[in-house]
């Protein structure tokens, strides 16, 4: 592991330009028992950009998201993430190599602060031993006083410094939403996968949201995989949109073109059978 | 650094001044990334230089109009003192005005530049840039998420002191600047301000340094601040007070200015820095204090007795104390344990362990309210002031307190009332004229320098001037009573459940009352009475509620029955809107004053209904979002009838008796 990057843009300076291929997955099926949830599906992300993943209920994106960050094994096809080739891993090792998600359903330490929360995320970059962490002055204080610094900057970037010490069971959905945003950058992702992070919220914490993400994407270079049901709000935010219906990829391109696509109207409003 | 020349008349030149005096001692802190980060007078001093020279870079020029928009952070008080050092006027913009507001202002006053505080207020002035052709240069504070903006106009506040900086290398370009610095006179136009005006457009209040500088000067004389004081910053930059308490009188008295976190974490930031000086309207106070009760209601059994019996005997004591009078041994023991157990902590929670002074002004505050804050042993004071006299009119001395007044006229202020009861005031800090508005400058203020206030008072037995109401809104009932509609209002907002009142009666058979329950308490009120509602609008019209305020309007008339000039203006009929009453739809100024024309012409159909005898009236209403959409709500509002009480006041009766 190495010594945490001085700025949050360490995306963008390991020698990758933006434009290139930072993940793909390539016939990748996942199946349940006799459920298949994602059948041969193909499709890549490219470093730097907005990339949205959409598609009806019980199309498969959660799980597709599941398999990119190592939570479900696909029986199935193979994920190269910067180029290398990778067939099982542990949710643990893709955050490693730098993958971060947000969860469908909030999924923070409640009785914890903000603070904490977050704090939480940068466990992955602590390098010091459990002994010196136990005798605290000295290296290990060193270390906690780096990492808050960086966690700062992240609370600053939210607008979160009210809700600094306020335990996050006590706070709304939306500032809920906010802090576990707040937790996958302390990470220092590559790529982020944020799984319908607009789910539940009202027009104007949408549009806070909306605009954090872009933010996100453009100051600090992370590259985005978000899952999202509002089209507006993808037609907004994503460079490229995937579709999935039934487990399979029905279409992939500009979200102008997926919008105009007869497959993708059809999976949306159904068709006669 | 070169020495500055002649008389301290500017504020630019205090800066000289004070980096030499103070140099070492704190001018400004601010919270950033979760630490106070602080500037001495000499760290400040050059922050501002570099900024000046850099905006000097970008052409700015005497006489230039500058619009600073945003919310208390250090940079933007530095561009006030950056664009006054050049020459320039600053004119502070309130930050939370919708575009629209904001190209009226702009455009009358020709701004060539703005200095603004982050994306939010680029996008807005990005948005009506083609409505304003003199603007040329924008200058952002905080860069998130501007950096993909392309616009060669736009430039990085840092980048701005960068260029200053790689100027004042080069030999004669700090003297070049002192210079300019040294051209600046007192007669000045030293800052414009647009009042948020109850009617009509705003006006920009043109005041000079020697307004500000002798105003600042004579308030830190008034109450000994000095350069050991420290104030927080957080209330609008546009407003006049935050001029004079964070920018005049910091340069003048050399005490250091706190800028919060963020709009949100004022009440935290306060309580970790406890000013020495605190200024606020009334409504915070009873903002605080409601907040202090609602979480007292929650406290376990022991804390709510203790606090209770110990808040009682400040009660008795703690203003006598506090106002020098004679008191027993045992009071004087009992209040000293309070202060430790009670009063103590919970002047560490608000942030007022240190405050020398705090002052209230604006509105009249709730007697309740301005005893309890002054029975902890707070010197809390009001004061009466305008942005048309720099702020000071009267202030009342340490000692000579009251609810009801506002104290005595400040230095240099004369005042005098005019035969309508209008007060007519003139001082040093009356300003010189509105820009651009001969006609209201003549209008408001005399050949002889007199400025009308607009507001109706008199001056007591003690020489303290009583405000009664806005002159103009002071009314006739048809039975010919007086109508003094904000002083109705305010007794009903002294009630911690009404937010907000609007009295009608003007020209009209009896006094009506349009309530906004505060949600806060009303809504913990219900939790405790285990009231379900899913909206404010089904809180607000919940039965429970009416009865709640139906009692509150009671006592409103029984107070009124007992003074004899407001015995008739009692109120008959109530009702409680659906909605609570926003400057976002233009309702409120955005110093939270009631606009009544445009109410009136708003709820016409309400108005009538109180009127016309109905129980309830269906209604719809237009509401402006934050971001300047609109929508509409929609409720079937309930109107109840109040009971009018007998004039209690002796002759009152009499008179009755007599006829």
């Amino acid at each position: 592991m190495n010594a945490p990057a001085m700025n949050l843009q360490s995306g963008r300076d390991d020698g990758i330009a933006v434009g290139e291929e930072l993940l793909s997955v390539s016939n990748v099926t996942l199946r349940f028992g006799g459920v298949t949830a994602i059948q041969d599906v193909s499709f890549d992300i490219l470093k730097g950009e907005i990339r949205a993943i959409i598609g009806p209920n019980g199309a498969g994106k959660t799980s597709m998201l599941n398999v990119i960050n190592g939570f479900y094994h696909p029986q199935e096809g193979i994920i190269r993430f910067r180029g290398e080739a990778r067939s099982r891993m542990k949710p643990y090792e893709a955050a490693a190599s730098g993958i971060a998600r947000t969860f469908q359903n909030v999924a923070l330490f409640t009785g914890m602060s903000t603070l904490d929360n977050i704090m939480s995320g940068r466990s992955l970059k602590m390098n010091k031993n459990f002994l010196t962490q136990m005798f605290y002055y000295g290296p290990a204080r060193d270390e906690e006083i780096e990492h808050r610094r960086r966690v700062e900057e992240i609370i600053d970037f939210l607008e979160i410094a009210h809700i600094r010490r306020q335990p996050v069971g006590k706070l709304p959905y939306g500032l809920q939403k906010r802090v576990e945003l707040g937790r996958a950058l302390a990470l220092e992702p590559d790529l982020l996968l944020l799984d319908e992070p607009m789910a539940g919220m009202n027009l104007e914490e949408k549009e806070d949201m909306s605009r954090f993400i872009i933010d996100v994407n453009q100051q600090f270079g992370t590259t985005i995989a978000l899952i999202e049901h509002d089209m507006g709000v993808v037609m907004d935010l994503a460079d490229r949109v995937v579709v999935l219906d039934y487990g399979k990829k029905i279409a992939d391109g500009q979200p102008a073109d997926v919008q105009a696509n007869q497959d993708v109207i059809d999976a949306y409003l159904g068709v006669p059978h | 650094m070169a020495t500055e020349t002649g008389a301290l008349d500017t504020f630019p030149k205090f800066l000289l001044h004070n980096a030499k005096k103070f140099g070492e001692r704190p001018a400004m802190r601010h919270k950033d990334f979760g630490i106070w980060q602080t500037w001495t007078w000499s760290e400040m001093h050059e922050e501002i230089r570099n900024f000046s020279v850099g905006l000097k870079a970008l052409g700015l020029k005497r006489g230039d109009k500058v619009a600073v928009v945003g919310s208390n952070r250090p940079r933007l008080y530095w561009s006030f003192c950056a664009v006054q050092a050049i020459g320039g006027v600053p004119i502070p913009v309130y930050a939370d005005a919708v575009a629209e507001e904001m190209v009226y202002v702009l455009q009358h006053a020709e701004v060539r530049f703005a200095i603004v505080q982050d994306q939010e207020q680029v996008d807005k002035l990005l948005s009506i840039k083609d409505d304003l052709p003199a603007l040329e240069t924008i200058v952002y504070d905080w860069e998130r998420g501007l950096g993909d903006y392309e616009e060669d106009f736009l430039h990085n506040f840092g980048e701005v002191q960068a260029e200053g900086k790689k100027q004042l290398a080069q030999s004669g370009a700090e003297a070049d600047w002192i210079a300019g610095i040294n051209e600046g006179k007192g007669s000045d136009l030293s800052v414009m301000l647009y009042t948020s005006g109850t009617t009509g457009k705003p006006k920009g209040v043109m005041l000079s340094y020697d307004n500000l500088v002798v105003s600042s000067q004579n308030a830190n004389k008034f109450d000994n601040f000095d350069e050991t004081d420290e104030i927080i910053a957080y209330l609008p930059l546009a407003w006049v007070g935050d001029h004079i308490f964070s920018y005049g009188q910091s340069m003048t008295a050399g005490y250091c200015v706190c800028c919060p976190e963020s709009p949100d974490t004022v009440t935290e930031n306060r309580r970790e820095i406890a000013p020495t000086y605190f200024f606020a309207p009334p409504r915070v106070f009873e903002g605080l204090l409601t907040e202090i009760m609602v979480r007292m209601e929650d406290a376990g059994n022991l804390k709510k007795k203790m606090f209770h019996y110990f808040l009682d005997v400040a009660k008795q004591t703690g203003e006598r104390i506090l106002n020098g009078e004679s008191t027993s041994f045992m009071e004087r023991l009992k209040y000293k344990i309070g202060e430790f157990l009670v009063y103590g902590p919970l002047k560490n929670r608000l942030g007022m362990t240190r405050m020398k002074v705090g002052y209230t002004a604006g509105e009249a505050i709730g007697p309740e309210i301005f005893k309890f804050y002054r029975s902890l042993g707070l010197n809390l004071k009001q004061l009466y002031g305008q942005t048309e006299a720099s702020v000071y009119i009267t202030a009342q001395p340490d000692g000579e307190i009251s609810a009801d007044t506002v104290g005595t006229p400040s230095p240099d202020v004369e005042i005098d009332i005019a035969d309508n009861g209008e007060v007519l005031y003139r001082s040093p800090g009356v300003f010189m004229g509105y820009y651009k508005n001969e006609e209201a400058t003549k209008e408001t203020k005399t050949e002889e320098g007199w400025v009308h206030t607009g507001d109706a008072g008199f001056l007591d037995s003690n020489g303290h001037l009583r405000i009664i109401d806005r002159a103009k809104d002071v009314g006739k009932l048809n039975n010919g009573s007086m109508f003094p509609p904000k002083y109705i209002e305010n007794k009903l907002k002294f009630f911690p459940n009404i937010k907000e009142a609007v009295a009608i009666g003007d020209g009209r058979d009896y006094v009506a009352v349009m309530l906004n329950i505060d949600l806060q308490p009303v809504a913990n009120w219900a939790e405790r009475n285990n009231i379900a509602y899913a909206s404010y609008q089904e809180l607000a019209n919940h039965p429970m509620v009416y009865d709640m305020m139906a009692e509150h309007v009671d006592q409103v008339n029984l107070d009124l029955a007992s003074e004899e000039r407001v015995a008739g203006a009692q109120i008959k009929r109530f009702l409680v809107l659906h909605k609570e009453l926003d400057a976002d739809d233009g309702e409120l100024t955005r110093t939270m004053k009631v606009r009544r024309t445009l109410i009136n012409e708003r709820y016409e159909l309400l108005i009538e209904a109180l009127y016309d005898g109905s129980e309830e009236k269906f209604v719809e209403t237009e509401v402006v979002f934050e971001d300047g959409r609109k929508g509409k709500i929609s409720a079937t509002v309930k109107i109840r009838d109040a009971e009018v009480h007998e004039a209690l006041h002796r002759s009152g009766a009499m008179k009755e008796a007599a006829q």
